[in-house]
């Protein structure tokens, strides 16, 4: 069938630039370019263009430019070239249109309405280059009450209450759950290093956990178990910090996860302990949980596979009842709640559900801790807020609002090398990250990424250091929940009546 | 003995140091005009081999003990500081040094019947083709 689909974008080759090295065909997993030797000359086949910009960077002249295809439809509000795209998309195929990434439509991002205080005159604000600033976390239960012995004579002071298992991490940000099969081997371990190396966690996500990895990186991770069970036994659980149950996803909430047979090499199906080229199918729900009661039988299995000695993590999509579940899954016993937002991305999803399902993370956490708070239980869970985390900023912010960590993944991915092409469930990334081809997953220096990772880590530290000391705190347990430091800008009543702030000038 | 070697777990084969290394002997030394406007396009000294995923950048050992240097006919090559030298104004061609070297890292250059060999770029402080790998696979190995 003739295809009507426009090319998404245009390749742009200055002639007078052009070396005709070559590079660009190269590193084009799409098959845009192509040298034509009787001509000596380079030909961009623009309809193959994913625009992921591998090409233009690598480019030692320069010489290219990708930009949108400027030869649009007539322009229409409500008919627009997405729009029209899609419709004639599945009219040639008529099937559901997948994408990569996260949801991309403009919804109201509250991060960007909400501003923070700093101190004045009646206050001061810290220098935290001259002062300690304290961004070290610890997540896990905590208890009701301190029962502390009385003063020795030593003046030592010793706590008589049996602290449930918790976690420390030195900054409040989490790598997201990315699997091994989702993410190729050389971007999951660049996560694995960049983690210990900076002292946090990454997340095994529900593809197991390379046995080699786990004696050096398992201090750092937290590993999954989600609907598909992949790679789960003793030895898996137990080599982590966290160990996290998956209920759901931001990118596609009530969505199970499909990794098709042939991105399932030899080493995946080892990881994920399933026969080498079968189709791995995470169903939608975990099928033994139907129930909070069904739920708190799955988290004490964990525990006592783990000897009660690591937090068990419950990770949901943000949606619309989120604090009445976050509520009944502190009860049923998880000493961490993850939400993962409207925004959240995805290796793969149908981009109906990525684009309509759920709701913006900075509601989600407003609510579940103003919930939790009401309740009197928000001592026994972090919250760990994921989905559009894009800066320092709105780390801060959402830990004002009430999360105690976030997780990152598309920050931590462009960080990597990732552009947003939204190409990852094509398992072509020209990036090497969301591929098991081994000549593109090679792309993934870990030695770089890593130090990438890090430099991400280390730069949004500092940054979050800053923040607090203009707002004259020294510890980031201090801004928990401390909605007085933001205010909204431009947000309706009922926004920020669910926000729990107050609006700029009150 | 100093040399550059290719980590192929992370070489990806994009040719890149091919391309510096070109410019780094032309005579401008400027990509552009080496390229597209210089008479003659420098011979690069380093090359790429690839089947399926892997790929590697390969260029002169500067061995122990260099076979290319006892099949040299002219005197052309030769041992200096740990490093094999080649004078091309003493070379005659006669492609003894290609038959002898086991890498198969000196090149041919038939129209000026030359051969052509990693020179470490000398007089840089680290050979270009390192410095421009944008994957950090080709790495200078200091050694005995």
């Amino acid at each position: 069938m003739k295809s009507y689909l426009l090319p998404e974008f245009e390749v742009e080759r200055k002639e007078e630039k052009c070396i005709r090295c070559q590079v660009c065909v190269r590193q084009c997993a799409f098959g845009t370019h192509r040298y034509d030797e009787e001509l000596d000359m380079i030909f961009s086949d623009v309809a193959r263009c994913v625009g992921c910009q591998r090409c233009v960077v690598f480019c030692p002249t320069n010489a290219l430019s990708v930009r949108p295809n400027p030869s649009a439809y007539k322009p229409n509000y409500i008919w627009t070239d997405e729009r029209i795209g899609d419709l004639t998309k599945q009219a040639e195929t008529g099937g559901v249109i997948l994408t990569g990434g996260g949801n991309d439509k403009p919804y109201r991002v509250y991060f960007d309405h909400l501003v923070l205080n700093a101190s004045q005159v009646t206050n001061p604000s810290i220098d935290p280059l001259r002062e300690p600033m304290e961004l070290r976390t610890f997540l896990g239960c905590k208890p009701d009450a301190l029962a502390l012995e009385s003063w020795s004579e030593s003046g030592d002071v010793e706590i008589r209450t049996a602290m449930p298992p918790n976690v420390m991490i030195e900054t409040p940000i989490l790598f997201t759950a990315m699997s091994y099969g989702a993410i190729s081997y050389q971007a999951f371990k660049s996560l694995a290093i960049a983690a210990s190396e900076y002292g946090t966690l990454f997340n095994t996500g529900e593809g197991g956990f390379p046995k080699e990895l786990r004696a050096k990186y398992g201090r750092n991770a937290i590993v999954q178990c989600a609907s598909g069970r992949f790679g789960v036994d003793a030895e898996y659980l137990n080599c982590a910090a966290v160990v996290e149950i998956k209920i759901g996803q931001g990118a596609k909430p009530g969505i199970g996860g499909h990794l098709p047979g042939e991105k399932v090499s030899c080493s995946i199906a080892e990881t994920r302990m399933i026969p080498e080229g079968t189709d791995a199918l995470s169903p939608a729900p975990q099928h033994d949980i139907y129930s909070i009661e069904d739920l708190s039988t799955l988290i004490y299995a964990l525990k006592e596979a783990t000897n009660y000695e690591k937090p068990v993590s419950v990770k949901i999509a943000a949606v619309h009842n989120s604090a009445a579940i976050a509520s009944g899954m502190v009860r049923a016993g998880a000493d961490i709640i993850a939400l993962d937002g409207l925004r959240g991305g995805t290796g793969a999803a149908p981009k109906i559900i990525r684009d309509n399902v759920g709701i913006p993370i900075e509601l989600a956490i407003a609510s579940v801790d103003q919930r939790l708070r009401e309740e009197g239980i928000r001592n026994r869970c972090s919250i760990i807020a994921a989905g559009g985390i894009r800066c320092s900023a709105d780390v801060i912010k959402a830990i004002a609002l009430g999360a105690d960590a976030v997780y990152i993944g598309t920050a931590a991915l462009v960080a990597m090398g990732c552009t947003l092409c939204q190409k990852c469930y094509t398992g072509k990334c020209n990036w090497g990250i969301c591929t098991q081809d081994p000549y593109l997953a090679k792309r993934i220096n870990p030695d770089i990424a890593s130090r990438r990772l890090v430099n991400l880590l280390r730069g949004w530290s500092l940054e979050m250091k800053e923040m607090l000391g203009g707002m004259g705190i020294n510890a980031i347990e201090s801004l928990r929940g401390n909605r007085d430091h933001l205010r909204g800008v431009g947000l309706q009543e009922w926004e920020l009546e669910v926000l729990g702030v107050k609006g700029a000038g009150e | 003995m100093r040399r550059v070697c290719c980590r192929a777990e992370v070489c990806i084969g994009c040719q890149l140091c091919v391309v510096w290394c070109q410019v780094e002997h032309s005579r401008s030394r400027d990509i552009i005009k080496a390229f597209l406007y210089e008479k003659e396009r420098p011979i690069p000294r380093v090359r790429v081999e690839e089947r399926g995923p892997v790929s590697f950048a390969l260029q002169c050992r500067h061995c122990e003990e260099p076979d290319c240097v006892f099949a040299c006919i002219s005197g052309a090559l030769y041992k200096k500081d740990g490093v094999v030298v080649h004078d091309a104004s003493k070379c005659v061609g006669c492609w003894s040094c290609v038959l002898a070297c086991p890498y198969g890292a000196i090149i041919r250059d038939e129209t000026h019947g030359k051969a052509w060999k990693c020179d470490l770029c000398a007089g840089r402080e680290e050979p270009i083709c390192v410095e421009k790998c944008p994957n950090e696979a080709l790495v200078v190995e200091v050694g005995g």
